[in-house]
């Protein structure tokens, strides 16, 4: 039997994109394998180290617990996406190098999306926003110090950018 | 791992997704929020032959809030329904209970309903539903629909009693009466994980500000949620005189929780006679200022 394909496409980093696509494809493989785009990491598979954590419509979701055809038609923003269009990193990104808040940086970009879209929702974060909001996030080699410290840092960026 | 391949339908109103479900019976899956279905399809634990994807059907994305209750529709994110302030105000412990499934980000995605249709015994919202005494409304292509009560839809461990063809399209959380108060409480190994053991404790007082009713809901300690009623224990009095370690001992002994990898027996007994206390005092102390804030 030859598996069903279905035509995806959606808004990725605000380029319409799409694929011929198993219904099964995850949104992560979609963005990785279909799209190139190998930015957005797959660690655990199954919803627990958020490594792919992407932006659907703004929020932040697990790209491996979604099917690419369950985002058709929607507004995907993986780590590509979070710069300005220039390329100058943003008040994120730009947080995260100054304060050493990757070392193999294979958990960075999960972190990136789900951080962007926490301080979106409270632009000035207590330390237990910032845990509660990154718990999702794992992290197995800078441990979590200086992400901590990160995101305030990009939450003092975007502030001074205002 | 990668889902094994499938059939899929993505309806765009209830009526089709009723009609695809009647077509496919026992061999369809309703997928909602996916945030269980999806690492079960992944880890290959699970191989439905048909997914009927109700995430298009817009008109079961709802929260109605009225003074009965919260009647919370299929495709309503945990997310909404968390930061719902009216929904919060007429009944609390749904939202005190959302903060402990997970992290915020699966939160986004999975469903209110679908957690329940889950029948994790492990879950939270299972407790809360049948603590409150709630039901959930199922609909189908040839039965209509019908309310089924907490206690009866938490059929076994991930067995909700849903017949083939059904489809779980709301629920409805019963209003906290007045002078009542809610708490939720639970331990888990890791933030986010599934508890080891947690309470959710209702607890009502009478116009005396005495003791009037108090119910506690169980998880983790058996393959469906575990609801006792300790107001006799309690025994009708204020709440500062009320011998809440002699409740808490009297949920310990009722409960017969098994050992599993993550924790033995004994310590889940425990903790509910822990979680018990801490949440009745928390209820009984919210359900006081409920009424000196009045």
């Amino acid at each position: 039997m030859t598996e069903e394909r279905l035509d995806v496409e959606m808004t990725v980093n605000g380029v319409p994109r799409g694929a011929r696509v198993p219904a099964r494809r995850l949104l992560s493989d979609f963005l990785r394998h279909d799209l190139g785009l190998t930015g957005t990491h797959v660690g655990c598979e199954h919803g627990v180290c958020g490594c792919c954590t992407v932006l659907l419509d703004g929020e932040p979701v697990r790209s491996c617990l979604m099917f690419a055809v369950g985002a058709a038609g929607h507004a995907v923003t993986t780590v590509e996406g979070l710069a300005a269009p220039g390329g100058s990193p943003s008040p994120v990104q730009r947080a995260f190098a100054e304060c050493h808040a990757l070392q193999c940086g294979f958990c960075t970009p999960g972190f990136l999306c789900t951080v962007t879209a926490l301080l979106r929702d409270r632009p000035r974060p207590t330390d237990d926003e910032v845990m509660a909001g990154i718990s999702g996030n794992l992290c197995r080699c800078t441990g979590y110090q200086n992400i901590v410290k990160a995101v305030h840092r990009a939450s003092e960026l975007m502030a001074e950018a205002e | 791992m990668k889902p094994p391949p499938f059939a899929y339908r993505a309806p765009r109103t209830l009526d089709e997704a009723l009609a695809a479900l009647a077509e496919y019976g026992a061999d369809a899956k309703v997928l909602a929020g996916g945030q269980s279905l999806i690492p079960l399809l992944n880890m290959r634990l699970a191989a439905p032959a048909v997914i009927v994807d109700i995430n298009r059907i817009g008109a079961l994305d709802t929260v109605f809030v009225d003074a009965t209750g919260v009647r919370i529709g299929a495709l309503a994110r945990q997310r909404r329904v968390e930061r719902a302030t009216d929904a919060a105000r007429v009944q609390p412990l749904i939202g005190q209970a959302l903060r402990h499934i997970a992290h915020p980000v699966i939160r986004v995605r999975g469903t209110v309903v679908g957690s329940l249709a889950h029948a994790d015994p492990a879950a939270e919202l299972p407790v809360v539903l049948a603590v409150l005494g709630g039901s959930v409304e199922v609909a189908s292509a040839a039965g209509g629909r019908r309310a089924i009560p907490a206690a009866e839809f938490f059929a076994g461990a991930l067995e909700p009693a849903l017949r083939p063809g059904e489809l779980a399209v709301g629920a409805f959380f019963p209003a906290l009466g007045p002078r009542a108060g809610t708490a939720f409480a639970e331990t888990a190994r890791r933030h986010g994980d599934y508890g080891l053991a947690g309470v959710a404790a209702v607890v009502a007082l009478d116009d005396d500000l005495r003791v009037a009713a108090a119910r506690i809901g169980c998880l983790g300690v058996a393959a469906t949620p575990f609801v006792l009623d300790l107001t006799d224990v309690l025994g009708h009095r204020p709440p500062d005189s009320c011998d809440w370690s002699a409740a808490a001992e009297h949920a310990k002994r009722a409960v017969r929780p098994e050992a599993d990898i993550h924790a033995g027996g004994d310590y889940r007994r425990h903790l509910i006679g822990v979680l018990t206390e801490r949440t009745l005092r928390a209820a009984a102390a919210a359900a006081r200022d409920g009424v000196i804030d009045d």
